[in-house]
């Protein structure tokens, strides 16, 4: 290492007599973001790598805003389901773009909620003062995901390797059964309880009386909205056609009631305690491939380059529920984090201008609801005087969510700031009011991540 | 894309097989990055006239070995035969012959340019006519005599304008570029005066900025490429389930991309207030964006007949008509109103993608050769519209090019569509966005309605 250049050493001692001054906070605004369209797994994308789909959407990002050889603060990213080789994902990602190649990385990790967690993150380090610039982004394959080898394989091929002789090879070889050779797809089931996440949601739909009839109207709702927002250009500047998709592949602009009616029950089925199961393919998520980004800074970075900012990063909560021992359902912990995220911030439901929760499920979203209109649950759980109130459904997932955009795990929060980002902005430009935005995720291991956003149109 | 028995003749043993076989030997195409300078010395200037002298001394300013004879040369580069005032027939052998002679002594990649003026079909002097028709058939038949990757074209300047025009000047140097390689046997045809010579002939559209359609691959990618290594600013247009390769290539050219598809009822609205939030204001529009569906016309359809139409031909029309409706509209009072503010240059040079199916037709393709001779006719037309406003319309005809589209033809066919060209080889893309870069450049102004054929001088129409 050479020695650093003498103007940036140390003032000798000049500082040691009083503590460090405490920085103020600044600003984190969203500026756009980027996602290629989701694919169903074994579509569109069947064959291609996390790294693959997070690199063409992080140079969809670059060219949309111009960052080639950009020096951004950092980039977070994450996959849930993630290749051991993978564990620099997000860092390999940003070497293959036209970013600077010094641009530091870093992988995060928390089921459904990785976008939005890395969205936090970002924001976070910017308010702080640690970096003015960073992107936040998730990518996920269904259609790639890992596939290991049995544990017992696992601790032979360890022993195997670290054998000596011939005679100790063939003795850890002579251990291997058949059975050892069988490959071991990822779980799609809780560790804890070992079922799977639309089995627990079944339960909170089954506990919370939601109807058929709501949740297909929910999905139907979603698919409509989305496509009307890709057929009026709002997706024209947040989404990067990839490998000949220009739409999510899941969109059915063309769904109605009736063939949401058709399906049968997928959930639920099993259950004896479910007396009628309403939970379909048509208003749950099916799994699915891609990846989102978003651009983040501070006003004056913003300013710099010449971009306008769509929406303040205001707050955010996290919260977790135990449902392993029933206490409450695996995706309810949004119900308890967006209280106390308004709370903080000194909000009731109805100073929201827009909802973006993502829909999981039809059922989870329609659960959500009703617990904030349950005195019951209300005073009981979170600990209110009464029930939070009924948000005007209008206002709900207005351009659409997961269920017809698909879920690319670590990919969904990315697509819902940017959207919400945008729409706000767009809002308060139209209203001339300033406009704020809630973000709910929930997560497998019974957690949840929210968030608040606000734009003033400038 | 691969050309196997292009790369096979290139070997020894390939080389000789082909020659005892008497198959054809396609020459190595120098192209500017082979060959920067403008003109292949030793030039020779042949023709007495004014306009010769004047050649002459344009070739001498570009630093060219400027010769009037061919006298003691062994090796010829170049050579420009000048007949602008050329009455009768009988007056073209005097000044052409010497070349006779010389023809064994042009070196590989030569260029043969002749300047003379297009016949008008005027009753006044029939000698005339038939001494101007008389170039066309001298050329093409040099074209195809040309051996090596040597080419001949020509330029028709209308009467009146000069030959140091700025259109004369830029073309002359186009053709006797290596930025002509696959073009043989054509005529450009100079109408007026108008244009500018470039401050740098090789950035000639430096502080300019152009929209590409159809930029994500194969050729549109290649325009863009050409057009940011000659200075322009570009925004690039594609649909949007090409997105990231347009996004790569944006990055790659620092290009500004926009994913839109140009059959959409509002594409064009859409492409003005893109423009206009971004404050762009376009000096060449290149219509680039084009699909085939081929298939013998017994077993035509809608479903194939017409998203060709709608794409290739129909989507221009749009685009053109909304842009050039934004003519005239201008900032609001106090100059806050984005809207209204105009969004293409008084001097727009605006490139359309013909074909040379749409010259001479193709079998499985009456869809797209519909499209494509309409393209023709719709650049001839909208030049006419555009008279005196000192915007031009010009389309170039590519003939078989190496791209992903032509790699997907049948195997058999796609090696006899390569060879039947004076090049006996496919062109590049590369050579169709140079020739759309020379159009859409300053000089180029004076060159209106044309279609220039990039073709290897295909033995398919004219």
């Amino acid at each position: 290492m050479a020695e650093a250049p003498a103007q940036k050493q140390s003032p000798q001692n000049s500082q040691s007599a009083k503590p460090l001054a405490q920085k103020s906070l600044r600003d984190a605004v969203v500026l756009g973001g980027n996602r290629i369209p989701f694919a169903r797994a074994g579509g569109a994308y069947a064959g291609i790598s996390n790294q693959d789909m997070l690199t063409a959407t992080l140079e969809g990002l670059v060219a949309r805003f111009g960052l080639q050889e950009e020096l951004v603060g950092e980039v977070a990213g994450g996959a849930v389901l993630k290749l051991a080789s993978d564990l620099n994902l997000t860092r390999e990602s940003v070497l293959g773009t036209p970013l600077d190649a010094r641009t530091p990385a870093i992988d995060i990790s928390k089921a459904c909620a990785t976008g939005l967690e890395t969205v936090v993150h970002i924001s976070n380090r910017i308010q702080l003062g640690q970096i003015d610039s960073g992107i936040a982004c998730g990518v996920d394959s269904a259609s790639d995901s890992p596939i290991e080898v049995t544990p017992r394989l696992r601790r032979l091929l360890h022993r195997l390797n670290s054998a000596k002789t011939a005679l100790d090879r063939a003795k850890v070889l002579t251990a291997l059964r058949p059975s050892d050779l069988a490959p071991v797809p990822p779980a799609n089931a809780e560790a804890r309880t070992g079922m799977s996440m639309g089995e627990h949601q079944a339960i909170t739909a089954d506990a919370w009386g939601i109807t058929r009839q709501a949740q297909d109207e929910l999905a139907l709702a979603s698919h409509q909205n989305l496509a009307a927002a890709y057929d009026r250009g709002f997706l024209d500047d947040l989404v990067t056609g990839y490998r000949g998709l220009g739409r999510d592949q899941n969109l059915r602009a063309d769904s109605s009631l009736e063939k949401l009616g058709k399906l049968k029950p997928v959930f639920g089925v099993k259950n004896p305690a479910i007396a009628e199961p309403t939970m379909t393919a048509g208003n749950s998520t099916p799994l699915t491939d891609g990846a989102s980004s978003v651009l983040i800074s501070t006003r004056e970075w913003a300013d710099q380059h010449g971009f306008a900012p769509l929406a303040r990063v205001v707050d955010t909560r996290v919260a977790a529920v135990d449902f392993v021992h029933g206490e409450e359902g695996l995706l309810m912990a949004p119900a308890y984090a967006v209280p106390e995220l308004l709370d903080a911030n000194g909000l009731a439901l109805a100073d929201v201008d827009l909802w973006e929760i993502h829909e999981a499920f039809a059922s989870t979203v329609l659960a959500t609801l009703a617990a904030w209109e349950s005195e019951e649950f209300c005073r009981e759980k979170l600990g209110r005087d009464g029930a939070l109130g009924a948000i005007d459904r209008a206002t709900l997932n207005v351009t659409g969510s997961s269920l017809a955009a698909g879920h690319p795990f670590a990919a969904t929060g990315g697509r819902i700031v940017a959207t919400l980002a945008k729409l706000l902005h767009e809002r308060a430009r139209e209203t001339g009011r300033v406009q704020r935005g809630v973000i709910s995720v929930c997560a497998a291991g019974g957690q949840g991540t929210v968030a608040l956003l606000e734009s003033d149109g400038k | 894309m691969t050309d196997t028995y292009t790369r096979l003749i290139r070997t020894a043993p390939g080389r000789f097989l082909a020659k005892r076989a008497g198959l054809p030997n396609p020459p190595k195409l120098a192209r500017v990055d082979d060959r920067p300078g403008a003109v292949l010395g030793p030039v020779v200037v042949l023709g007495a006239s004014a306009g010769a002298d004047q050649v002459a001394q344009i070739l001498l300013a570009w630093g060219a070995d400027v010769r009037r004879r061919f006298d003691g040369l062994s090796r010829v580069g170049s050579v420009v035969v000048v007949l602008d005032e050329i009455e009768h027939p009988g007056a073209i052998g005097e000044i052409v012959l010497p070349l006779a002679g010389a023809m064994r002594s042009l070196a590989p990649g030569a260029r043969i340019v002749t300047i003379s003026r297009p016949a008008t079909g005027s009753g006044e002097s029939l000698s005339r006519e038939a001494a101007r028709g008389g170039v066309e058939g001298l050329v093409r038949s040099l074209g195809h005599e040309v051996r090596k990757g040597a080419t001949a074209n020509g330029i028709l300047a209308a009467d009146g304008v000069a030959l140091d025009a700025p259109g004369v000047q830029g073309a002359l140097r186009f053709l006797l570029s290596a930025r002509s390689a696959f073009i043989d046997g054509q005529f450009l045809a100079v109408s007026t005066s108008e244009g500018e010579l470039p401050g740098d002939w090789d950035r000639p559209l430096a502080g300019r900025t152009a929209l590409i359609t159809g930029a994500a691959r194969g050729i549109g990618a290649a325009i863009a490429r050409t057009f940011s290594s000659l200075g322009a600013q570009l925004v690039l247009l594609d649909i949007p389930a090409s997105g990231t390769d347009l996004a790569r290539i944006s990055n790659e050219l620092r290009a500004t991309p926009l994913q839109l598809d140009v059959t959409a009822p509002d594409a064009p609205e859409r492409v003005i207030a893109f423009l206009r939030e971004r404050g762009i204001v376009l000096d060449a529009l290149v219509l680039n964006a084009g699909i085939t569906k081929d298939k013998l016309f017994a077993n035509m359809t809608p479903e194939r007949w017409d998203p060709v139409i709608a794409v290739n031909i129909a989507s221009q029309l749009a685009l053109v008509e909304t842009l050039l409706g934004t003519q005239g509209e201008g900032a609001a009072a106090d100059g806050s109103a984005v809207v209204g503010t105009p969004v293409i240059s008084s001097a727009l040079r605006i490139v359309s993608l013909a074909s040379t199916s749409g010259i001479a037709g193709n079998r499985g393709q009456t869809n797209y050769a519909t499209s494509k001779a309409g393209v023709i006719a719709f650049v001839d037309a909208l030049a006419d519209r555009l008279d005196g406003t000192g915007m031009t319309a010009n389309a170039v005809a590519p003939g078989f090019i190496e791209t992903e589209m032509t790699a997907r033809i049948p195997a058999l066919q796609r090696e006899i569509a390569r060879r039947v060209n004076s090049l006996q080889q496919g062109g590049q893309p590369l050579d169709v966005a140079e020739a759309i870069g020379f159009l859409s450049s300053a000089p180029a102004g004076g060159i209106r309605g044309e279609t220039l054929r990039v073709c290897g001088q295909n033995i398919v129409g004219k």
